[in-house]
């Protein structure tokens, strides 16, 4: 075993002390998963860097730090005034507190018929039967660690469900506010997305923390995107600067069907986003996106794996970081082609620009290809801010710091021009700005 | 470069052809026991007379090699190697070594005209010094007059110890240090033979310098050690090329080259590597774990490696370059051509430690038959590596679709003032292409071999006149049977 077998063992022990408690006892099949899940996790371990796919990251936190599950205080704290990213634009809202679902804060509004937004604990009380089929089937535990211990552990999330040919008008916001807790917290959420034929629908999480407290969110998302459905799920990622941030998401698209994925980070002190794409049906589609600004010892990991099974389908990649101070970027993005995947066509990008001397991106963009009429390319630049170009803008007389903005927002321009709706966007232009004056006023993370 | 008629020529007919190169000579052999124990490292340090210092240094790879695990982490699949299962030494028996080619085993001779080694004085490519290695042991070294004259060493490596020990003491290890990895560290422990070259300061190697290698007798490595050692403002080319007799079972080959460039110094490595694959099955077949790396330690060194490997069962090779003088340059031009079961895990590392030091890598990968192929490269920038510069380009052409070709690029840039460039494009042979040439009349089979060779252009532009026609030559060869 290549992965930390004595950082597993906490957890292990939480689970046993806790499993009578948690959401769904006494439905049998989940018991039996959470059960299965945990004896994987302690036979993988936390993953370590001598597993290929955790080579540059370490999850240093989870050797040094205890954290205790989320109990009912954790989720009744006060959350203060919370921020939208959509504003008035938000059809639909949940607000989940260290991982729980807070109704009191939620305005989930009304869903046209066929679509059902609720939370994993109201589901799994109502009607566990519905979900037996769907958790844990997309998200496959090999070699997925974190992944095991959330489905082991898994305590609250949403679950939104659209039926064939149902579009929603609104977007659905759902809020993940953590760190409120007095000590360091684990929260391991699970989220399921279900799009049925031809369905609709546009998500945009905000994963938000107080203060500079510890705190571990192991969040996981199972999404079906079936036959010429169409998802948009954004990702807004401003974890506390204590936090240790985790997110496996694992999508499977149907024929002619379209995940499109965003993310945008410039919280946490460790983050990771790990996105595993299938695309199961001829035609099918997806776009990755992503978009961070780091700095101090701010650790942000981007790693994707698309899997091409059938003929006829596509994918995009474009990743772009910023990295200030002693930060340390990753970036791994995968390609599989499989042997009937013909005419694939896959493309991917990561470009890194380094503000500091300490800064450090590691890239690997890896194709796996098994098919011979694909289309294939992968491309990976690294530098600092052009010279030229800040001559250029200087001697128009623009001072330099706001130059050095102008072209770090040029930089990130390709990742946001196609994020809608608008408010979203101008949301994240907000936190760029916020980001770059503390820049140029010379502040750091701690 | 222009494609022959003739390179589609042996495209076309080569489909049935048996490895061309398949025969094995009958030459007693004065081997060691089979098994790896300290006794063989001793026994084969013994029959090369070295130093007491030598016999330490191999014994401590050894020991530390017990301690070591195989390396997993490349995409090959093969079953576990028994290393007591193998022969440590085999030696072309020649009590004390030939002075001149009439001495040499006349068997011998023979093999190496099948071969087309330009051996004998009479060769067609003149100025080709040829330190022929058969099986372990330097038989044959022609040119070394004159290249005494300006003072260049050009020696089999055993001869080097005893000659020039100062030099080998001081440099050997110095860039794959014995404990560098598995392979490595086995080939530290039983080298047996392999090439040393020496170009003193401000010289110009007059000629390029090539050895061949082949492996012979049955069950036997082959753990060469290559040594190369440019001094201040020197330059050499140093051409290899290797050819294999056809047998059922899967040998090893675990060899160990090391390059040193110091200031001004410029080394270029060119290798063409068509070891026996295996058939087309998969049975038998070289394993090819080579390390290689050259150490750019003078201010605007380069060394510069180009290879072109079309044989090997299993190919496992990155030669890297370690960029540590200001304003070095490191250069990797690749053609990777896998076919039938063949495995290949290949590219290299460039490291950047100095300032304003440049790479370039250019990787050609062709995938064909059931064949699995894997790029895997490291681009590595150090805080000190201010102005560094890299560009990476990796294209893989697929040939069929039961094949495989990956592209596993790392980087790691710890520079701010660094530029790190890398592009890779995966596809398969252009319709539109074949349709052009088959328009004009060119059968399909030549016209799959011109777009390969086109392919391969930029790679191939890099090789020694000497290199070039047998490279392209094997390209074809190497194809046989995966298209029509």
């Amino acid at each position: 075993m290549a992965g930390n077998s004595i950082a597993v063992r906490p957890f292990v022990e939480q689970f046993a002390a806790l499993k009578a408690g948690l959401p769904g006892t006494g439905v049998p099949w989940l018991g039996d998963l959470r059960e299965a899940a945990i004896e994987r996790f302690g036979d993988l371990g936390v993953p370590t860097p001598r597993l290929e796919a955790w080579k540059y990251t370490r999850l240093r936190p989870l050797e040094k730090t205890a954290y205790r599950a989320v109990g009912e205080a954790d989720a009744a704290a006060d959350a203060g005034r919370l921020p939208s990213v959509l504003g008035a634009a938000a059809g639909h809202r949940l607000v989940f507190v260290n991982g729980r679902l807070r109704p009191d804060l939620s305005t989930p509004g009304a869903l046209p018929d066929g679509a059902r937004i609720e939370s994993l604990r109201d589901a799994l009380a109502s009607d566990p039967g519905a979900l037996e089929a769907q958790l844990g089937r997309i998200g496959v535990l090999d070699g997925q660690p974190m992944l095991a211990l959330n489905t082991a552990m898994m305590d609250d999330g949403y679950v939104l469900r659209v039926g064939p040919g149902v579009a929603l008008p609104a977007p659905v916001e759902i809020v993940f506010l953590g760190g409120t807790a007095d000590e360091p917290v684990a929260c391991h959420t699970r989220n399921l997305i279900l799009l049925d034929e031809g369905s609709r629908a546009t998500v945009v999480e905000h994963h938000l923390g107080a203060g500079k407290g510890a705190y571990f969110a192991n969040g996981a998302t199972e999404i079906s995107v079936a036959g010429a459905a169409h998802l948009t799920h954004h990702k807004v990622q401003a974890e506390g600067s204590g936090a240790l941030h985790l997110a496996t998401v694992h999508a499977e698209v149907g024929a002619d069907a379209t995940y499109e994925g965003f993310c945008f980070a410039t919280g946490a002190r460790l983050s990771r986003y790990e996105v595993g794409v299938r695309l199961v049906g001829s035609g099918a589609n997806c776009s990755l996106t992503g978009a961070y600004m780091m700095r101090g010892d701010q650790h942000c990991d981007n790693t994707t794996v698309v899997e091409h099974t059938v003929p006829d389908t596509s994918c995009r990649e474009v990743f772009k970081g910023v990295l200030d101070g002693k930060a340390r970027g990753v970036f791994q993005g995968r390609i599989v082609v499989r042997e009937d995947a013909q005419r694939t066509d896959g493309n991917q990008t990561c470009k890194t620009l380094l503000l500091s001397d300490r800064a450090e991106i590691d890239a690997k963009p890896e194709l796996e290809i098994y098919a011979d009429d694909v289309k294939c390319s992968h491309g990976a630049t690294v530098g600092a801010i052009d010279e030229d170009a800040l001559f250029y803008l200087r001697s128009r007389g623009i001072p330099e710091a706001a130059a050095r903005g102008l072209l770090v927002r040029s930089f990130l321009a390709e990742t946001l021009h196609d994020v809608k709706p608008e408010p979203l966007a101008e949301a994240l232009e907000e936190m760029i700005a916020a980001w770059l004056s503390q820049a140029a006023n010379g502040e750091q993370h701690e | 470069m222009a494609v022959t008629a003739e390179t589609a020529k042996t495209v076309n007919k080569l489909a049935e052809q048996k490895y061309k190169y398949g025969f094995v000579t009958d030459i007693e052999a004065d081997t060691a026991p089979k098994g790896l124990s300290e006794d063989i490292v001793r026994f084969i340090s013994n029959k090369k007379e070295e130093p007491e210092w030598l016999l330490d240094w191999r014994l401590e790879a050894y020991r530390h090699w017990l301690t070591m695990a195989e390396p997993k982490w490349a995409k090959v699949r093969f079953p576990e190697i028994d290393y007591d299962d193998a022969y440590y030494y085999s030696a072309p028996k020649a009590a004390d070594g030939p002075k001149s080619l009439d001495e040499v085993d006349p068997e011998l001779l023979r093999t190496y005209q099948k071969l087309g080694i330009p051996l004998l004085e009479q060769e067609r490519l003149a100025g080709v010094a040829v330190d022929a290695v058969f099986d372990s042991v330097s038989v044959a070294t022609t040119f070394k007059k004159k290249l005494e004259e300006v003072g260049v060493i050009f020696c089999p490596i055993s001869e080097a110890v005893r000659e020039h020990p100062e030099l080998v003491r001081k440099y050997m290890g110095s860039v794959v240090p014995y404990s560098d990895n598995k392979h490595a560290t086995l080939n530290s422990a039983v080298f047996t033979d392999g090439s040393f070259v020496y170009i003193p300061p401000g010289v110009r190697c007059p000629m390029e310098l090539s050895t061949y290698f082949r492996i012979n007798a049955e069950n036997t490595g082959q753990f060469e050690r290559t040594l190369i050692i440019a001094d201040e403002g020197a330059y050499v080319s140093y051409l290899e090329g290797c050819t294999a007799p056809m047998r059922d079972e899967n040998q090893l080959h675990a060899a160990v080259v090391e390059l040193v460039a110091l200031d001004g110094a410029e080394i270029k490595y060119s290798t063409v590597q068509n070891w026996y694959p295996g058939d087309a099955e998969g049975r038998g077949g070289i394993y090819n774990f080579v390390t290689k790396r050259g150490l750019c330690r003078g201010r605007d060194s380069k060394i510069s490696w180009t290879q072109v490997e079309t044989g090997s069962a299993i190919t496992w090779k990155y030669p890297s370059c370690i960029l540590e003088g200001d304003g070095s340059v490191g250069e990797f031009y690749s053609i990777a051509i896998t076919n039938n079961r063949q495995q290949a895990d290949t590219g290299t590392k460039m490291i950047h430690i100095g300032k304003n030091t440049r790479s370039r890598i250019i990787s050609k990968g062709i995938s064909a038959g059931r064949a699995e192929q894997t790029y895997r490269g490291l681009v590595k920038v150090l805080p000190t590596a201010k102005g560094a510069r890299n560009h990476t380009q990796c294209d893989s052409l697929l040939i069929g679709d039961e094949c495989g070709a990956h592209t596993v690029p790392y980087i790691e840039n710890k520079n701010m003032h660094s530029v790190v460039e890398h592009e890779a494009t995966t596809s398969k042979i252009s319709e539109d292409q074949l349709f052009y040439c088959r328009q004009r009349g060119i059968p399909a089979e030549d016209a799959v071999a011109l777009v390969v060779n086109g392919f391969c252009r930029e790679v191939l532009q890099q090789l020694p006149m000497e290199f070039a026609v047998e490279a392209q030559k094997l390209v074809g060869i190497s194809l046989e049977g995966s298209v029509g």
